[in-house]
């Protein structure tokens, strides 16, 4: 019995470990480097001497440029997670519940084709359309119309398999009890893909205010935000201390509003 | 395109050489009369059919290391000693070289063409100490502004056209603190290296914030923005704007404004202990010639030659015969000096405090 355990223990292990080494190796490693370096006065590259310091914490809350560029970020996420959402959850439900078969496959296809393109070159397929009559180009709305392009396919995935998941004879039975068909969803079906729309936000939002690219190559004098104000740290300055200090405000700032969000989520969750 | 074909190519060669006679390599490198040049990939030194020509005339075979940041060139010169011959300086990292040791002083009287070289930039502080040369000056240029000859049919003279009400919506500007500084102060007539007012600074970059259509990044991004009509007016490269006139066909033109322009200049140094001295003082010779620098700017398209004589060789059209080939623009120009890591900070924080009333 004791032996059977052991082993098994050992099989965990076995299969486990591979997956551990390479985050430990991968992610956890160079953040570490990271969160000490954001305590330093300049990077230790190169032999250069650094001491330590929580200045560039500080620089976040008392310089404006830092955190309203936050603010910015957050903005942005917000618009382009909510506008995903909105189209998204439609889509996801007449593919969940309305349309079957062959027409299923192609449009799903349809909603994952972004995907297989590179993300630099839908962008810079943007500026071509966004351009000239539409004018479009360089302004903040070209930035949402970008990144919703990039991550609508989250939203549409996430939503689809929570609804798909959802029995059709709750329904049938709610309607048979006199719910209307509004009452059944707002009762029924909106709740039950609530996991979904939760994962679609988690997955969109989180990668939207760290975005730098497509603010970069759509938002002309727009783009500044928390993003492209990190990268220049790391690229133009070699001031890897203050880059990383504002990446890790922006990673416990996501973390508090999760851990604020949780009671709610746990009982829709269960 | 071209240029990154034949580097890749003879990177290729390069690849094979060294697999073919990997057992042999140590011992033919330790006594090989090969000289060894360190400079930026594609920067006139490893043009094939100049090196060709090189060893045709002296055989002298060259071959090269590349690095990608001031910073690795140092790098290497300090952790390899007695490898380097010839090595390309920016001027203002050249007296840090110096007071280290890394560079020995050049045989001038080696350098056939250096009583031809402009001697404001030849006899530069920055190359010359104590009555010793430590570089040869070889290239030049300037960051000014490039405008659309078809929309703004008179030139401009003067730095005020990027802040012309009638230029609203139509500027182009790169994105860089240093640079933007740099403009800032020069429209503000002070010293762009040591700006002595920075509020005046940060107020005249505020006001370009109904100017500016959007900012580049890189020289391909420029010409895609300019040819699309994005911006009419735009801060540019010297270098590039004569590329994107020659090799793109676009209607560019470019002008130092009568407040100035911001300028640069590279040298040629010899790494102390180098292996071939005088191989390689016969290379910064040729790299100076107007032999080699009328042939790099027409085919390829090059900055300004510290030569006077080869600049002059160029074809009458060429950009940098007709704009930088004036003393006058020379003397208006403000030459760019080191900056410490406080001041480069210091600016980047400056300008994306500007650029953030932009987007307000």
């Amino acid at each position: 019995m004791g032996g059977a355990a052991v082993r098994q223990y050992r099989g965990i292990i076995a299969l486990t470990a591979p997956a551990y080494l390479w985050l430990a190796l991968t992610v956890f490693l160079p953040l570490s480097a990271m969160v000490y370096f954001s305590f330093l006065t300049q990077a230790p590259i190169g032999g250069r001497a650094a001491e330590w310091t929580p200045a560039h914490y500080i620089a976040f809350f008392t310089k404006e440029v830092y955190w309203r560029n936050a603010w910015r970020s957050f903005e942005l996420g917000i618009y382009v997670t909510s506008l995903c959402l909105l189209f998204a959850y439609p889509a996801a439900l007449i593919l969940a519940k309305h349309v079957k078969g062959r027409w299923r496959e192609a449009l799903f296809l349809l909603v994952i084709l972004p995907f297989w393109s590179n993300a630099l070159v839908r962008t810079f397929s943007w500026t071509m359309v966004l351009r000239g009559d539409v004018g479009l180009l360089f302004t903040y709305w070209a930035i949402v119309i970008g990144l919703i392009h990039a991550y609508l396919p989250y939203a549409i995935l996430t939503c689809y398999i929570s609804l798909q998941s959802i029995d059709d004879t709750l329904i049938e039975a709610a309607r048979s009890l006199g719910a209307s068909p509004v009452q059944a969803f707002l009762r029924l079906t909106l709740p039950l893909s609530t996991p979904g729309i939760v994962a679609g936000v988690i997955l969109i939002f989180v990668p939207v205010i760290g975005s730098f690219m497509e603010p970069r190559i759509l938002g002309g004098k727009n783009a500044i935000m928390l993003g492209p104000l990190i990268e220049n740290q790391f690229t133009a300055v070699f001031n890897w201390p203050l880059g990383a200090a504002l990446s890790f405000i922006i990673l416990a700032i996501v973390l508090l509003i999760l851990l604020a969000a949780s009671p709610f989520l746990r009982r829709q969750l269960q | 395109m071209t240029i990154l074909a034949m580097t890749r190519r003879t990177a290729l060669a390069a690849a094979a050489a060294a697999v073919l006679c990997a057992g042999a390599a140590p011992a033919a490198l330790s006594q090989s009369k090969e000289l060894r040049v360190l400079n930026w990939q594609g920067y006139g030194t490893d043009e094939k059919w100049a090196l060709e020509n090189f060893q045709q005339q002296t055989g002298i075979k060259v071959v090269h290391d590349y690095f990608n940041s001031e910073q690795e060139m140092l790098t290497k010169l300090r952790t390899s000693p007695g490898t380097y011959d010839v090595v390309l300086f920016n001027n203002t990292f050249v007296m840090d070289a110096v007071n280290e040791g890394l560079i020995q002083p050049i045989d001038t009287s080696k350098i056939a063409h250096f009583a031809d070289l402009t001697p404001s930039l030849r006899d530069s502080e920055r190359f010359v100490k104590d009555g010793k040369h430590y570089a040869v000056s070889w290239v030049w240029g300037v960051t000014s502004i490039a405008y659309s000859t078809e929309k703004l049919p008179t030139p401009p003279d003067s730095i005020e056209v990027l802040w012309d009400p009638a230029n609203a919506g139509k500027v182009g500007w790169r994105d860089d603190a240093i640079e933007s500084v740099q403009f800032a102060s020069l429209a503000t007539g002070q010293d762009m290296n040591a700006p002595s007012d920075m509020e005046k600074v940060k107020a005249k970059l505020q006001a370009l914030k109904p100017q500016i259509k959007t900012f580049w990044s890189s020289e391909d991004e420029w010409n895609k923005y300019f040819a699309a009509g994005d911006y009419i007016i735009a801060t540019y490269w010297s270098g590039s704007a004569a590329r994107s006139k020659k090799a793109f066909k676009l209607p560019v033109g470019f002008m130092v404004p009568k407040e100035g322009a911001i300028g640069w200049f590279d040298g040629l140094a010899i790494a102390t202990n180098a292996p071939n001295p005088d191989s390689a003082h016969a290379f910064i010779d040729y790299m100076v010639s107007p032999e080699f620098y009328v042939k790099w700017d027409t085919d390829v398209g090059a900055p300004a030659s510290a030569n006077a004589r080869a600049n002059a060789a160029l074809p009458e059209d060429a950009m940098n015969r007709a704009i930088l080939g004036d003393p006058e623009v020379v003397k208006r120009l403000q030459w760019m000096a080191p900056l410490s890591d406080e001041q480069r900070k210091a600016y980047q924080e400056l300008w994306d405090s500007v650029k953030t009333t932009f987007a307000q």
